[in-house]
C-alpha cells in the first residue's frame, strides 16, 4: 500500500468517526509537516487541525497546541469566532489530547498565533463560505445577498428571511479541505478580533476548580518518590532499599535504573524514599559557575557563519574607534510555578497519561519508545499547564511515571519536588558573546564582527546599518551540543536572545557614549528599517526621552531588539545604590510592533510579563554548580521577581494593520537586560558585562568604571 | 499514629483520622480531594499552597494538620458562594490578575487574609503583604490592581 493510499484510507476512517455537521480540516504551517513521520499511526497525514459546526450550532475546534499562561485558548476561539461570524461564547478548544486532537509539533516559539491563526481563520472563512452556500440555497437567494453574523444567515433585503448556522448543520455531514484560497477577513471587519477579551480560563482558575496534571486524581492512585544522584554524571555504587520496604503501604521499584518509592501519601513517600541508602561515584567537577565562560569558548569548535557582508579588514580600516567586547550570561533556571508533574495509568493495554507538557505528541513518542508501546496504545492529556517558558518541552516526568504504572499496575503520579526541578531542568545553557566593532568618523558603525557561544544566533541578527558584518554562532544547547553542558539545556523564553540583545546592545551603547551621541539619537542614526525606527520613537515619546550623551546620571538607558517577527523598544530608568550595588528598575516603557494585534489585553498582559519576568534574568537568576552538583534548590537561592521589585510599566502597541499578527510571548522580554545595562551606565558610568546583575558585580563594576572612566 | 482531628473547613465541620504530623497541604490535596491549593516549593518560599487559618494566611506545606484542630481553614474553594464569586476573584478575573493560574488560588487567598485586616490598603501595603507569594508569569502588575479594585468594591473581604 502506497502512503497516498494508506492516508487516503485513514482520512475515510477518520471522518468516519467525527460527527455529523460542517467540518474544515487544515493545517497549520509547512514545518508542521515535517513532523510526519512521528504522526500517530492511522491519523491522517494532510491537516493538524480542524473546526465542526454541530447541529445546535456550537463551534469546536481540535487543536494539538497547550495552554499554558499565554492565553491561546482566548485569542484562537477569537479568531474562529470571528471569521466564522459567531460569538466567541460559541467556541469550545479542544487542545492538547493525543487521542482527540490532531499531531502538533508543540507549543513554542510565540507560533500560536502567527502560524496557526491564520490556518485557524482560513478553516472558519471556509466554514462561512460553506454555510452560505448551504443557505443561498435553502433561502433560495444569491450568497452575495446574504449576512452571516451572530451564527445566522439572514438575507440583505429581508432580515426576516433567516437560518441559524446549527439548522444549516443539522443532517449535513460536509467535510472541506482548507487550500489556502480562503478569504480572512482585513482588520476594519474585525469583530471580535481587535478587541480586548478577558481570558476565558479565568473563572475556572480564580476558583481553583482549574485542573493541572496534578490535580488529576483516579482511584487507587500512588505518589512516587524517586532516588535522584546528587550529581550529573554519577554513578551508583551500591543501594538498600530494605529499610524503605519495611515502612507501612510503601511500594519499592527498582527497575532499569529506576529507583523509587510509590505511597497512597506523597510526604510518606518522600519519608520512606530517605530511608534509602545509595552510594555514588561522583566526578571531579570539571569545571563551575564561574569557569564555565573559558570552557564554552574552548568547548565551541569552529563556528557557524552568517549574515556575511562587505569585509571586516576592510571595516577595520575604516575605523577610527574600535570596540571590544564580552559579555556573559551563566545557566537559567525555568522555573515554573507548577513543577513537573503527570500522571499514568495504564489499563486495559492503553496508558494514559495527564501531562504537564508543551509538547503532547512528543511526550506521546517518548513514553511510546521508552514502554515499546504502539504509538496508539499511548494518549497524553494536557490540562492546564502551570507555566512553561520552554522548559516543559521535555517531559521525562511523563516516562517516569508511564515505566511505574507500568511496573506496578497501578496508577502514578510523578511529580518534582523543587529541588528536583532545579536539578532536572533542561537549563538555559551559559553563554559568551564576543564583539569587535567600530565607528568611522561620521559616528556610523562601520564593523561588526560578533561571536556568540552556547546561546545560538536568535536576536543577533543585525538591523543596523553595517557595511561590514560578520556573526558567528559557535554550538548551542540540548543534543546539538553535547560536549559543551554538564547537564541538561534546552530553549529558555526567547531561547539565545536575551543575552544576545544584551551584547549588541550594550555594545551600541558603548559606541554611542564614545562618539557622544545620544544613545537613541546613535541607534535612528545607524538603521534605516522602519519598524526599528517607529519602536525606537513611539517608546521615546512615551518616556518623554529628553536627549544626552551618556552618562548623563539621570540612569535612564535604551535597547530593542527584534523576535518572533514583532520590534521591541524599551527604555528603563533605574537607581543604583553605590553603597550596597543593588540596582532598583523605577520604570520601563515598551513599545511593540507586532503586526494585526488579535486580543490587545492579552497581548499587553504578554508584554508587562515579558518585562517583570525580564527583570529576573537581569537582576537575580543564576544557577550555580560545581561540576554536576546544582547548589541551586529552592527559590530561597534562586531569585525570581517579586512584587517589590515592580516597576511602573507603561506598553505601548505600535499600529500596524498591514502586517499580519506577529509572535507576542517573548518579544518584550528580549531587551530588558540592555536597557537595564544601558540604564545603570547612564546612572554611573559604570559598564556590565555579565548578567545577571547581581549587587555583587555592580560594585565591583562601579569600582571598575573609576579606573577607566566611561 | 493516626488520630483523631476536628476542624472547619470552608465552613463546614470535618473530622479526620490522619497522622497529625502530615501537612496541611497534602492532606486537603490527598483525603479530602481539595486540589486549589497548590505545591510550589514544600518550604513556605512561594506561597502557591497559602490558606487562611482564622484569619491568618498561612503556608499549608508547613503546616501540620494537628495545628488546625479546633479552628476555622479556608481554601480557595471556600470563597465562592452560592455560585458568586468572591469579589477577589471577580476582581482577579476582570484585571487579568492571572496568566497560568496556578500561584492564582495562594495570591487570591494571601490577598483574602490582608483584606480581612486591612480592608483598604494602600498600594505600598499590598506590595509588602504579597512579596512572597510568587508568580513566574509576572503577572504582578494585574494581581496588585486586582487587589485593588475589589478592596474598592467591598472595603474589605466579606
Amino acid at each position: 500500500m502506497t502512503d497516498r493510499a494508506s492516508s487516503a484510507l485513514h482520512r475515510r476512517d477518520f471522518v468516519r468517526l467525527l460527527g455529523g455537521g460542517i467540518i474544515v480540516l487544515f493545517t497549520t504551517d509547512l514545518s508542521e509537516l515535517l513532523g510526519q513521520e512521528s504522526r500517530t499511526r492511522g491519523y491522517p497525514t494532510d491537516f493538524n487541525a480542524y473546526l465542526r459546526i454541530a447541529a445546535d450550532g456550537r463551534v469546536t475546534v481540535w487543536s494539538g497546541k497547550i495552554e499554558m499562561g499565554q492565553g491561546v485558548v482566548t485569542s484562537l476561539a477569537q479568531m474562529a469566532a470571528d471569521e466564522l461570524g459567531v460569538p466567541l461564547d460559541a467556541i469550545d478548544m479542544v487542545m492538547g489530547d493525543t487521542a482527540l486532537c490532531p499531531y502538533d509539533a508543540g507549543t513554542w516559539g510565540s507560533m500560536s498565533t502567527r502560524f496557526f491563526g491564520p490556518a485557524l481563520r482560513g478553516a472558519a472563512a471556509e466554514a462561512r463560505a460553506v454555510l452560505l452556500s448551504l443557505a443561498s440555497e435553502r433561502m433560495k437567494v444569491p450568497a452575495d445577498a446574504l449576512r452571516a453574523a451572530d451564527g445566522v444567515i439572514s438575507s440583505a433585503s429581508d432580515p426576516k428571511l433567516r437560518v441559524t448556522y446549527g439548522e444549516l448543520a443539522k443532517g449535513q455531514k460536509i467535510v472541506r479541505t482548507l487550500d489556502g484560497k480562503a478569504v480572512l477577513k482585513s482588520v476594519s471587519q474585525f469583530r471580535v478580533m481587535g478587541r480586548p477579551e478577558k481570558r476565558r480560563d479565568a473563572r475556572e482558575k480564580v476558583t481553583g476548580k482549574a485542573l493541572f496534571a496534578g490535580d488529576v486524581r483516579v482511584p487507587g492512585m500512588l505518589y512516587a518518590k524517586l532516588l535522584r544522584p546528587p550529581a550529573h554524571g554519577a554513578v551508583r555504587k551500591s543501594l538498600d532499599t530494605s529499610a524503605a520496604a519495611r515502612v507501612p503501604g510503601a511500594l519499592v521499584v527498582d527497575e532499569a535504573g529506576l529507583v523509587a518509592v510509590l505511597h497512597r501519601d506523597p510526604e510518606a513517600a518522600e519519608k520512606a524514599l530517605a530511608l534509602v541508602k545509595a552510594e555514588w561515584d561522583v566526578p571531579a567537577p570539571a569545571f563551575d559557575d564561574r569557569s564555565v565562560f573559558d570552557h564554552l569558548l574552548a568547548a565551541g569548535g569552529e563556528g557557524q557563519e552568517s549574515e556575511k557582508k562587505g569585509d571586516l579588514a576592510e571595516g577595520t580600516r575604516k575605523a577610527t574607534a574600535l570596540f571590544e567586547g564580552k559579555y556573559l550570561n551563566g545557566y537559567g533556571a525555568h522555573a515554573p510555578m507548577e513543577t513537573h508533574t503527570s500522571l499514568a495509568r495504564f489499563a486495559d493495554g492503553t496508558m494514559t497519561v495527564w501531562a504537564a507538557t508543551q509538547t503532547p505528541f512528543g511526550t506521546q513518542q517518548a513514553v511510546s519508545q521508552a514502554l515499546g508501546l504502539p504509538k496508539e496504545s499511548v494518549r497524553v492529556i494536557t490540562p492546564f499547564v502551570g507555566g512553561g517558558f520552554g522548559g516543559k518541552s521535555a517531559g521525562p516526568q511523563s516516562v517516569e511515571a508511564a515505566k511505574l504504572a507500568k511496573a506496578t499496575g497501578k496508577p502514578v503520579q510523578v511529580s518534582w519536588s523543587r529541588a528536583e526541578e532545579f536539578f532536572l531542568d533542561t537549563f538555559r545553557p551559559a553563554a559568551v558573546v564576543k564583539i569587535r566593532s567600530g565607528l568611522d568618523g561620521d559616528g556610523r558603525i562601520c564593523l561588526w564582527d560578533y561571536g556568540v557561544w552556547a546561546a545560538g544566533s536568535r536576536g543577533a541578527e543585525q538591523f543596523y546599518d553595517v557595511p561590514n558584518n560578520l556573526l558567528r554562532s559557535y554550538g548551542r544547547w540540548g543534543s546539538d551540543t553535547p560536549k559543551m553542558h554538564l547537564f541538561a539545556t534546552g530553549p529558555w523564553r526567547a531561547p539565545g536572545a536575551n543575552i544576545n540583545v544584551f551584547a549588541r546592545e550594550s555594545q551600541i551603547d558603548r559606541m554611542a557614549a564614545a562618539a557622544k551621541a545620544d544613545p537613541l539619537e546613535f541607534r535612528l542614526r545607524n538603521t534605516s528599517d522602519k519598524r526599528m525606527r517607529s519602536v525606537l520613537e513611539a517608546a521615546a515619546s512615551r518616556f518623554g526621552w529628553k536627549k544626552a550623551a551618556g552618562p548623563s546620571g539621570r540612569g535612564v538607558g535604551i535597547g530593542c531588539g527584534i523576535d518572533a517577527g514583532t520590534y521591541v523598544a524599551l527604555i528603563a530608568e533605574v537607581k543604583v545604590d553605590a553603597a550596597s550595588g543593588k540596582v532598583t528598575v523605577s520604570r520601563v516603557v515598551a513599545a511593540q510592533d507586532m503586526g494585526v494585534v488579535i486580543n490587545p489585553d492579552g497581548a499587553t498582559m504578554q508584554m508587562e510579563g515579558c518585562i517583570m519576568m525580564g527583570l529576573g534574568y537581569t537582576l537575580s537568576e543564576e544557577v550555580r554548580f560545581s561540576g554536576g552538583k546544582i547548589h541551586t534548590r529552592n527559590f530561597d537561592t534562586y531569585e525570581i521577581p517579586r512584587f517589590s521589585g515592580m516597576p511602573v510599566l507603561e506598553t505601548v502597541l505600535v499600529k500596524n494593520d498591514e502586517l499580519s499578527p506577529q509572535g507576542g510571548g517573548e518579544p518584550a522580554l528580549v531587551p530588558v537586560g540592555a536597557a537595564v545595562a544601558n540604564a545603570v551606565f547612564d546612572a554611573t558610568g559604570a559598564r556590565l558585562f555579565e548578567m545577571p546583575f547581581t549587587p555583587a558585580r555592580v560594585k565591583e563594576a562601579l569600582a571598575a568604571g573609576k579606573k577607566t572612566p566611561a | 499514629m493516626p488520630d483523631s482531628i476536628a476542624f472547619r473547613l470552608n465552613g463546614k465541620p470535618v473530622r479526620l483520622d490522619v497522622d497529625g504530623d502530615r501537612s496541611l497541604l497534602w492532606v486537603l490535596r490527598t483525603d479530602l480531594g481539595l486540589t486549589g491549593t497548590k505545591y510550589g516549593c514544600g518550604a513556605s518560599l512561594c506561597g502557591a499552597c497559602t490558606v487562611v487559618v482564622g484569619t491568618e494566611a498561612v503556608r499549608s506545606c508547613q503546616l501540620p494538620v494537628k495545628a488546625v484542630r479546633g479552628k476555622d481553614v479556608t481554601t480557595i474553594e471556600g470563597l465562592e458562594r452560592d455560585g458568586k464569586l468572591h469579589p477577589l476573584q471577580e476582581a482577579f478575573a476582570d484585571a487579568g490578575g492571572l496568566q497560568c493560574g496556578f500561584c492564582t488560588p495562594g495570591m487570591i487567598m494571601n490577598a483574602y487574609a490582608l483584606l480581612l485586616k486591612t480592608p483598604k490598603p494602600s498600594r505600598s501595603q499590598i506590595v509588602t503583604a504579597m512579596d512572597d507569594n510568587l508568580c513566574r508569569c509576572a503577572a504582578h502588575h494585574r494581581i496588585v490592581t486586582a487587589i485593588e479594585q475589589a478592596s474598592a468594591r467591598t472595603g474589605g473581604a466579606k
